[in-house]
């Protein structure tokens, strides 16, 4: 974005402030002006792509959960980057941008499913990567990698297996570090004892 | 066919070969196994190369993959089981006519491979009952060839006769149960 139209921008909405960013030009944008912003950015900024949606959960902080959009111009071939605040913590919500780009349905979807961010106008807020009575939020910094015990999506596989949804183990197995010394030694593919024309085959194996 | 199943000299016995009914059975089913590829990850690739030419999985027999659970007999679960696609698979297994086998391909397929977290189910004989587990992440098509001849012994080795007659106790199977035992 040049800074004639950055600029222009921030004439336009006073509450956009410039967002700390290492590559491309980001921007704070107030909740409640999300649709109006990213409305100027497609009809009159040239961002007629949106790349990605996601979040940002702050954990202890507030506001605990921060909404991303990726803008992209094919015809200017710029990125831009727009963060929201959700403006409540215990019910994350931001308005749905559906009805700007086709893109922010799935994307919606998934940040929805991973994170518990709510978007408001949506047509079809469903999970889309797991399954819809899943309870939780995985990507949220209180839910543990490993998961949580549930049940399996279909009651009737459950009762023939015995089996839940059971939290993963987090250590041990060949695909875990030891962690006991240099990453040279102790990474899983430096435990390879698979032998070829350069390396002989460990003895007694 | 081993040669302590069969009797056979043709001086003798002109056009008849005397043997057992679980041989017959077990040699007929060793050489057509129909495999169902569960292709769920990266794995799938090897196994597809392993139908293509260069491996070429018809030289035992088994190159007539079906995408029916109906026509297949030999489960290949090829990647990853998140506990959505879990249900699935279990319902696919579930579909497939008796006999049926299931070979797990890869470490993903069997243990979980390197997805240690809340989506993925820790190896897939959790929720049907493997018969082969090959190793590999993911193995080289080679190394699905031996599981598949493995498979094809562990076949020959089984009861069928016994096993045409299901008792009554043994119809709900649960996973985990080993088959001819």
């Amino acid at each position: 974005m040049t800074i004639s139209d950055l600029a222009l921008l921030k004439e336009r909405f006073e509450t956009l402030t410039e967002r700390e960013s290492s590559d491309h030009v980001a921007l704070n944008c107030v909740s409640s002006q999300l649709i109006e912003v990213c409305t100027a950015l497609r009809d009159d900024f040239g961002y007629d792509m949106l790349v990605d949606v996601t979040g940002i959960d702050w954990d202890a902080q507030s506001p605990r959960f921060t909404g991303i959009y990726h803008f992209f111009s094919t015809t200017k071939h710029e990125y831009l980057r727009v963060a929201a605040d959700c403006t409540d913590d215990i019910n994350p919500a931001l308005p749905s941008l559906t009805g700007l780009y086709a893109s922010a349905n799935w994307h919606e979807r998934e940040t929805y499913d991973l994170m518990g961010i709510r978007y408001q106008g949506h047509p079809n807020l469903t999970r889309i990567l797991m399954w819809d009575a899943y309870p939780y939020h995985p990507l949220r910094k209180d839910f543990p990698l490993a998961g949580i015990e549930v049940p399996l999506p279909a009651a009737d596989v459950a009762e023939v297996t015995g089996m839940s949804v059971k939290p993963a183990p987090m250590v041990g197995g060949p695909f875990v570090s030891s962690a006991d010394g240099p990453m040279s030694q102790t990474e899983p593919r430096a435990r390879d004892e698979s032998w070829n024309e350069k390396k002989i085959k460990p003895h007694g194996k | 066919m081993q040669n302590t199943t069969i009797a056979y000299d043709s001086k003798v016995e002109g056009e008849i070969i005397v043997t057992q009914a679980d041989a017959v059975i077990n040699w007929i089913r060793k050489h057509s196994v129909w495999p169902m590829p569960m292709g769920l990850a990266c794995c799938a690739i090897e196994l597809m190369a392993a139908g293509g030419a260069r491996f070429d999985i018809s030289r035992f027999g088994m190159e007539v993959m079906r995408f029916s659970p109906r026509q297949a007999d030999c489960m290949i679960v090829a990647g990853t089981v998140t506990y959505k696609m879990a249900e699935v698979v279990r319902r696919i297994y579930d579909q497939m006519a008796e006999p049926k086998w299931v070979v797990a391909m890869g470490a993903c397929a069997s243990t979980g491979g390197m997805y240690r977290s809340y989506a993925t189910l820790q190896g897939v004989d959790q929720i049907i009952p493997v018969d082969v587990y090959v190793s590999g992440c993911p193995p080289r098509p080679e190394a699905l060839l031996d599981a598949m001849i493995k498979l094809q012994d562990k076949i020959g080795t089984e009861r069928s006769v016994n096993n045409l007659f299901p008792k009554k106790a043994d119809s709900k199977e649960v996973a985990g149960a080993t088959k001819g035992s």
